[in-house]
Formats: structure tokens, C-alpha cells, sequence
């Protein structure tokens, strides 16, 4: 019995005093509730919505003011035409358009009906149909205040919403791009941080460094098979998204190609820098997983949308290359968007993958030392 | 004077780390042709020193000249020249003892039909034709160690650099290990070798003795014996190491 309380005794002063495992009893359950808390949630929260009003009449402001101070929608602005509808849902800054048609007051007290469109942006199939579900909600508790409760209500409002991008509310169109951008990171930056800490352990990184090889061949020449591989890998995503799934592809290919060509990019360069930060294998591993493949799968907007997080983490998200990744595949596929639309996402891109290509560089030849 | 034939010059090389001296004004020179053995116990900046001789790091000052090229400004020539081969045998356990030396001897430039002819030449004499195709993680330890000496001298260099190449292995592999560097010595490369296993010095033709990050002693390892009045090499180190205990406290 003494023997195995002093081996439990061992154990327990293992653990104390190694604070890598502290964290992950302690640290990591409470994270994930935190975030999972906080990120899960199929509530909608201060949605950006844009309204159509053809009347301007009393009504329609009120039914306005009420949808407004719902606490479940922003108005972000007044449209002045059909024709802006598309372009405000393209700048990507609203997720529902609702318009008023013309004499609508007037329709209402008359006729006993009267309609409003209501538009949502689908290309989260999810959200979407939450949002047209509680503005249809506000609008019928809108009427029901109008009557004093019993009384059969004599309008009724026609409030057809209608998906934009995503008429059928498929799954997949936001499934496909997720999974995309997470598969990419996850190869690349796990493969080569892999790739390269492995070769530091096993001794042969030196005998390289000694040879007439550059660093930057050496580099390069272990991300090169994984640009490959990963640029096949897109392209299987994307076929299989296609033809199996009908994904729609609006948008430009060679856009579409060049872009997945920088994300792949920007993912090795952070498998690099995990390389020159990681001492072994199963420690690029875990930075790989708890960095890029948690993070990406709860904070880039893949599963759980950002508008719906609290300040802090959208915050966070922003930080995620996946995030404006998967805007970027969404824009073209979906909405058929060209550069003009995505400039600044790539350009965030772009910014990301100079700032971790030149710190993985500035690190790898201090460790040369 | 540096004579002619000096292949490594060292002059007052120091590498310091923080606060830490590795290397403390260390000034040698290796002759071409010669067996170098750099001994030392662990920590005493062996590997440290070596480090800088490869390009592997920058002393933090010093004059360095390895065979003509100047450290600071011919690193890229003096790669070209140069063998390597590292405590951990610097061989890919997932390629073929074939792949291996098919890449090494691609990277220093050698041609396709000329690393085929010295590849089946090289393995006929070590006798391990029949297992070109064999990975090297299902072939033993002694035969690895060999493998990767030969690897590392298989393109002619001029120097090779051996850092504690004997670990692991027993005495009958060692010795043969020891043949292996001799030939290579008689075949005019210079050998270049770290090591804390203080009988091996008996093999080189002169050796250093490095106590915490100073050359403590250097000469043949006959005059070595006979200066500290002991009959191996392990006795004049252990007298050394004493001794700077002694001065320190």
C-alpha cells in the first residue's frame, strides 16, 4: 500500500510541477465552455438590414421602429430602388432587405391586405432563415397589438421572404467553403511545421544547413509538394462541391483559382513559423490543432456566424485567415462577385502572409545561430 | 607563421552566448592531411566550436580560414568543400541507403553517371550491395555509422567535419569506424573529429584538449603522455581537468 501511494505521490508532483499539463486540465475545459458558450448560439443579434420603403407612411415607420428596436435588427440604411437590393447585399453589409410597397397604408385599411417583401441573405442557410422567422414574427405581433386581444385580426400582411443566393437554403453552400478553407490550413500548416521539426530532430537539418544548400531552397523545396497536394485538394473540394452537391459557381474561375492559391500560401507560411516556434514534432502538432484548426473551426464563421459572438470574439475572428477566406469563396461562388468586391479581403490576405513569411524567415535564421 | 599546408587557421575565435562563453579565444590550425581530434568533456564547447568550422553559426569574433575561404565572407564556397556528418548520422530512416547517397551526392553537384559508378563502388567495399534497396531504419547501427561517413566524404571534400561520430557503437565498430577515417586521412581529406571518448585520441594525429571553452593542451598524443606523465590519453585529461578544478577553487 505504502509503495502505491508513493508512486501516486510521484504522479500528482509530475503534474504540479509541469504547467504545460495544468493547462490542459485546468485551461482548456474552461475555454472551450467559455467559448462554445459564447459561439454557439442560434440566436440573432443587432442583424444589419436595409429597408425599401415605397410608402413612408405611418405605418410602415411603425412597423420600421418596431422591427429596429427589436433588439434582433440594425437598420444600416435606407435603399432608394430595386436596383440597389443586389449591390447592398453584395458589399456584404446586410443580411436582409425588407420593402414596403407603395400605398401601403392606404392597402392595408382598405383592401384588409398588404404586402412586404422580405429578402434575406442565405448564403448561411442558417441565419437566414432565422432572420426572415423573426422579422416575420415582429411583423405578426405587430398586427396582433393593432386589435385588442380576441378579436380576429382583419389584415392580414403577405410577407414572402425570399433567399437570396441560396434559395433553397442549402446546407451545403456554406458547408463547402468552410470545410475548404479548413482543410487547406490544416494540411499545409500541420504538414509542413511537421515537415520541418521533424527534419531538426532527426539530425539531418544540420547536414543540409552545412551543404551547399540555401535555407530558402531548403524551405521552399519542403513547402513546394504541399502547395501541390493542397492545390489538388481544393480542386477535388470544389469538383465534388459542384457536381454532387450543385454548388453554384457564378463567379470567375481563374479568380477563384488564384485566391485558394494565396490562402494555400498564407497557410504554409504559418506552418513555417510554427516550425521555427515548435521544438518537436508532437509540439507542432498541438500548436497546429489548438492555433489553427479549433480556432478556424469556431471563429471563422464556418459553423457558427460572427455577428452573433460577443465583441471579444469577433474581434478574434478577425485575426482568423479562414474567416475572410471563406468571404472571398462565398463573394465568387455564390454571388458571382469580381475582384472589385474582394480587394479587401484578399488584400488582408496578402498582408497576413507577408507578415508571417518574413517572421518565419527573421526566426529561422536566429535559430540557425 | 601559418605554414602552407595549414587547412584550418583559428585565431583567437570566441562564440559567446549571452553571458556564457562557449568558446574562449581558442587559436589552432589544422594541417591538411591530418587527423584533428577536438576532445573534451561534455560542455566543454567541442560542438560549439565545430558548429562555427561547418557555417553552422557565427563566432562573435575571430579570425577563422578554412582551406583558403574566410568564414565571414566565403561561407558559400566553403560549403562546397567541406563534409559533414552530425552525432545523429544525418541519414533519412525512410529512404534507401541508395536514396540517401543518391541525394547527398546531388546536392554537392555530383553528376548522375558519376554518383552511380562511386555509389556501387562504395557499397561493394562496405559490402552491402545486396541491401542498396533497404531502408535505413531496418539496417543496424554499426552499418549506419559507416554509411554516413561515407556519405559524408563521397564527394571528395577537402575537409570532413565528424561531431562525435562513435556514439552508440561498440568497441569492435568503433575501431573499424576509426580504419574508415584513416584510409580517407591516406587519401589526403582532413579529418576533423569531436569526441569525448578520450582512447580515440590514440588514433588521431594530434588532438586538442578543450576544458571549459579554452584549449587546455594540443599536440600529438605521444608528446601529450609524456608531458603529463601518463601512459593514456585518459590520464593526461583527467590531470587537466583536475587541475582547473583546482585553479577555481
Amino acid at each position: 500500500m505504502k509503495r502505491f501511494l508513493g508512486f501516486v505521490k510521484k504522479e500528482f508532483y509530475h503534474i504540479i510541477r509541469d504547467y504545460r499539463t495544468l493547462v490542459i486540465l485546468i485551461g482548456i475545459p474552461v475555454a472551450q465552455i467559455l467559448i462554445f458558450g459564447f459561439v454557439v448560439s442560434n440566436e440573432i443579434r443587432n442583424t444589419k438590414i436595409s429597408i425599401l420603403d415605397n410608402s413612408h407612411d405611418e405605418i410602415t415607420k411603425k412597423i420600421t421602429n418596431k422591427i429596429i428596436s427589436s433588439g434582433y435588427f440594425d437598420l444600416h440604411s435606407y435603399l432608394n430602388s430595386y436596383d440597389d437590393i443586389e449591390t447592398a447585399f453584395r458589399k456584404g453589409n446586410i443580411k436582409e432587405v425588407i420593402i414596403f410597397e407603395s400605398g401601403f397604408s392606404s392597402r392595408l385599411t382598405r383592401e384588409g391586405e398588404a404586402s412586404i417583401r422580405i429578402i434575406a441573405d442565405a448564403s448561411d442557410a442558417n441565419t437566414g432563415r432565422l432572420i426572415t422567422n423573426y422579422t416575420q414574427g415582429i411583423i405578426m405581433n405587430f398586427l396582433k397589438d393593432l386589435v385588442p386581444p380576441g378579436i380576429e385580426i382583419p389584415f392580414t400582411i403577405d410577407s414572402r421572404p425570399r433567399m437570396y443566393f441560396n434559395q433553397d437554403l442549402k446546407g451545403v453552400y456554406m458547408f463547402v467553403p468552410g470545410t475548404m478553407a479548413m482543410i487547406l490550413i490544416l494540411i499545409c500548416a500541420l504538414m509542413t511545421s511537421i515537415s520541418i521539426t521533424r527534419e531538426n530532430e532527426l539530425g539531418t537539418m544540420e547536414a543540409l544547413l552545412v551543404s551547399p544548400l540555401k535555407p530558402v531552397h531548403i524551405i521552399l523545396g519542403k513547402v513546394t509538394p504541399y502547395v501541390l497536394l493542397s492545390f489538388i485538394d481544393g480542386l477535388i473540394i470544389l469538383l465534388l462541391g459542384y457536381f454532387v452537391f450543385g454548388l453554384p459557381f457564378h463567379g470567375s474561375l481563374a479568380l477563384l483559382l488564384s485566391e485558394m492559391t494565396l490562402y494555400v500560401i498564407l497557410s504554409l507560411s504559418l506552418g513555417i513559423f510554427i516550425s521555427t516556434v515548435a521544438q518537436s514534432q508532437p509540439v507542432a502538432m498541438i500548436m497546429s490543432m489548438l492555433m489553427l484548426m479549433l480556432p478556424t473551426l469556431l471563429l471563422s464563421g464556418f459553423i457558427f456566424p460572427i455577428e452573433n459572438m460577443p465583441l471579444l470574439l469577433q474581434g478574434l475572428s478577425m485575426i482568423m485567415p479562414a474567416r475572410w477566406f471563406i468571404i472571398i469563396l462565398k463573394n465568387i461562388m455564390l454571388m458571382g462577385t469580381g475582384i472589385l468586391f474582394v480587394w479587401k479581403e484578399t488584400l488582408i490576405l496578402l498582408g497576413m502572409t507577408l507578415f508571417f513569411m518574413i517572421l518565419s524567415i527573421k526566426r529561422f535564421k536566429v535559430r540557425l545561430e | 607563421m601559418p605554414a602552407v599546408e595549414d587547412i584550418i587557421i583559428v585565431r583567437d575565435m570566441v562564440k559567446k552566448f549571452g553571458k556564457f562563453t562557449a568558446n574562449d579565444h581558442l587559436t589552432f590550425s589544422v594541417r591538411k592531411g591530418e587527423i584533428f581530434g577536438f576532445l573534451g568533456a561534455n560542455g566543454a564547447g567541442k560542438t560549439t566550436a565545430l558548429r562555427i568550422l561547418c557555417g553552422l553559426s557565427y563566432p562573435t569574433s575571430g579570425e577563422i580560414k578554412i582551406a583558403g575561404y574566410n568564414v565571414y565572407k566565403d561561407r558559400e564556397k566553403i560549403k562546397k568543400t567541406i563534409g559533414y556528418m552530425s552525432q545523429k548520422f544525418s541519414l533519412y530512416e525512410n529512404l534507401t541507403i541508395a536514396e540517401n547517397i543518391k541525394f547527398y551526392a546531388g546536392i554537392y553537384g555530383l553528376r548522375r553517371k558519376v554518383i552511380d559508378a562511386r555509389t556501387s563502388e562504395l557499397l561493394d567495399k562496405l559490402g552491402i550491395s545486396s541491401i542498396r534497396n533497404r531502408l535505413i531504419r531496418d539496417i543496424p547501427l554499426g552499418w549506419k555509422q559507416k554509411l554516413a561517413f561515407s556519405v559524408a566524404v563521397f564527394h571528395n571534400p577537402s575537409i570532413v567535419f565528424l561531431d562525435e561520430p562513435t556514439g552508440g557503437v561498440d568497441p569492435i565498430t568503433r575501431r573499424q569506424f576509426w580504419e574508415m577515417i584513416n584510409e580517407s586521412a591516406e587519401q589526403g581529406i582532413t579529418v576533423f573529429v569531436t569526441t569525448h571518448y578520450m582512447d580515440e585520441a590514440e588514433y588521431c594525429h594530434r588532438v586538442s584538449i578543450m576544458v571549459d571553452g579554452r584549449i587546455a593542451a594540443l599536440d600529438t598524443p605521444g608528446k601529450l603522455k609524456e608531458s603529463f606523465n601518463s601512459k593514456d590519453m585518459n590520464g593526461v585529461f583527467l590531470t587537466l581537468a583536475r587541475s582547473k578544478r583546482m585553479n577555481a577553487v
